[in-house]
């Protein structure tokens, strides 16, 4: 009898066996979830990265909803081709405060982590109004309705403190101030600075040169401030990763 | 411990496993299957070791091999950077202007050119540097910033009316909309129309005459051929940015434009630089 068919002892009474199920169970478990505590590790310290500004924030919902991510992916893999394409390979640490991160699986269209600062607003505006305006060969649908949904940032603390709850670090100012913020981001000739101190490198601008705030100025504002934040002219790599 | 037998039904093996009178068959999984499955856990093992896996308190293992993504696509960038080394260097520094006497890295700027415009510019000037309302055709020989290989590289360099780079060219087009009465407006139009033989009211373009004169001359000229250094377009031709029908232009008089292109100094090299801007002397329109 070798000590494999020992397991007849397992079998035959419950108790064991259900401790030794879940002695198995645990050990599966550990090494499973273990590592998530130490996740904080894998992301590199990179200067810069902030959470979103609450247009931005907002923008991002909308891209979102709209599904852009189907078609468009935020992740500019370690790899020649793409960081000669679209720029510096991606940073964990660029999508921390992702909730849920947009990297995306699949690309229809172009890559959009580097986006940022690439195109005017005008064009940006043009081109989600009537993409094939601009681009003549591109497939994208048009999404000019963005323009006739008004936007005041009703709701937009909420969304801010939703995100902190989940462990984007936005302060108790922040958040006192977002609809504010919401408002002056898309106003250049409002009081901004305060905003920009607490959103470093936000982009100031009446994105869509129309009056008021609309979902095209909030989803702009989130294109325009992609992939912008971390300066890589003084950033070096970590070479073991 | 019960006997183990053959089954008579099915002729196989039986574990000796019996439950009110139920049998267990015995039949293990082939030694291959089965072998390769021990061989896929040493693997597995093997491999974590080798290369960078398991988190640890302070960062994950690096793994023996030293394998590094990022230093493979470094190595990678390095590889082709040195092989044109050479020539982007040159690139880099040569005068622009006496471009064309070196054919060797003028072939080579061309088309290095044409890829950093298909990946840069082509969004907004199209595919074949055609432009579109609103973004310039870089085929023609209207420039709005001028069209020498040297002005081109500026234009790109700092681009236009952003707010990134302090050298970009800036000019603003007032909104003759909270300046001028409707009628003036309408007269400008009119007069603006019949600077490049367009169908008008020759009544009307006398008074916008006066008007150009007074508002429009300093930057357009005052025969409307345009002024390179402000970024003024020439009225005179039948090339329009913004479209040169009766309403495109009183919506551009009332309302103005303010066309910005971004800064590429900062995202291209100084040789991909020069290179677009070879590239696109060369489309036809360079001066």
């Amino acid at each position: 009898m070798g000590i494999l068919n020992k397991h007849q002892i397992l079998e035959r009474s419950p108790t064991l066996l259900l401790l030794g199920c879940f002695s198995v169970v645990t050990v599966g478990g550990i090494v499973e979830i273990v590592p998530l505590f130490y996740l904080e590790n894998t992301i590199e310290k990179v200067e810069g990265v902030r959470p979103y500004s609450p247009l931005e924030l907002t923008g991002r919902d909308i891209y979102i909803r709209e599904g852009c991510y189907t078609c468009h992916s935020q992740m500019i893999r370690p790899m020649r081709d793409e960081v000669e394409r679209y720029g510096h390979y991606s940073l964990a640490a660029e999508s921390m405060y992702d909730h849920p991160f947009q990297w995306g699986s699949k690309r229809t269209g172009p890559d959009v982590a580097r986006v940022g600062g690439r195109y005017s607003d005008a064009w940006h505006v043009d081109h989600l109004r009537d993409p094939q305006s601009v681009v003549p060969e591109s497939i994208m649908p048009k999404y000019a309705f963005l323009s006739d949904t008004q936007i005041d940032g009703e709701y937009v603390q909420d969304l801010l403190e939703t995100h902190r709850i989940v462990g984007v670090p936005y302060t108790d100012e922040m958040i006192a101030s977002a609809q504010a913020d919401f408002t002056v981001q898309a106003d250049p000739d409002a009081d901004w600075e305060e905003m920009v101190e607490r959103y470093p490198g936000a982009v100031v601008s009446n994105f869509d040169s129309q009056p008021g705030i609309t979902e095209m100025d909030a989803l702009v504002a989130y294109l325009q401030m992609l992939g912008t934040l971390v300066d890589f002219s003084t950033f070096t790599p970590d070479a073991s990763r | 411990m019960s006997e183990q037998e053959i089954d008579e039904t099915t002729g196989v093996d039986t574990t000796g496993h019996t439950w009110d009178g139920i049998k267990e068959l015995n039949n293990p999984l082939p030694r291959w299957w089965l072998w390769c499955f021990y061989l896929t856990i040493i693997w597995g093992v093997g491999y974590t070791v080798a290369y960078p896996a398991w988190p640890m308190l302070t960062g994950a293992t690096s793994g023996l091999l030293g394998y590094s993504t990022r230093a493979e696509v470094a190595q990678d960038i390095d590889r082709f950077e040195t092989q044109n080394a050479a020539l982007k260097t040159a690139l880099a520094e040569v005068e622009l202007a006496s471009l064309s006497d070196n054919p060797d890295l003028q072939r080579f700027a061309v088309a290095n050119g044409a890829a950093v415009f298909r990946t840069n510019c082509s969004q907004c000037h199209g595919s074949g540097a055609a432009g579109s309302v609103g973004y310039p055709n870089l085929l023609d020989d209207d420039w709005l910033w001028g069209g020498e290989i040297d002005q081109i590289a500026h234009t790109v360099r700092h681009g236009i009316r952003n707010e990134t780079d302090n050298d970009a060219h800036w000019s603003q087009m007032p909104a003759y909309g909270d300046i001028l009465e409707d009628e003036e407006i309408a007269g400008t139009v009119e007069y603006v129309l019949s600077l490049s033989g367009g169908d008008h009211d020759a009544t009307l373009a006398q008074t916008g005459a006066v008007i150009f004169e007074e508002q429009c001359s300093a930057c357009h000229g005052e025969n409307g051929m345009g002024d390179p250094e402000q970024g003024a377009p020439n009225l005179t031709d039948a090339i329009w940015l913004y479209g040169g029908d009766r309403e495109t232009l009183l919506e551009t008089i009332t309302n103005a434009r303010f066309g910005v292109m971004p800064a590429w100094g900062s995202r291209l090299s100084a040789a991909d630089v020069n290179a677009v801007a070879a590239y696109v002397h060369g489309l036809g329109g360079g001066e």
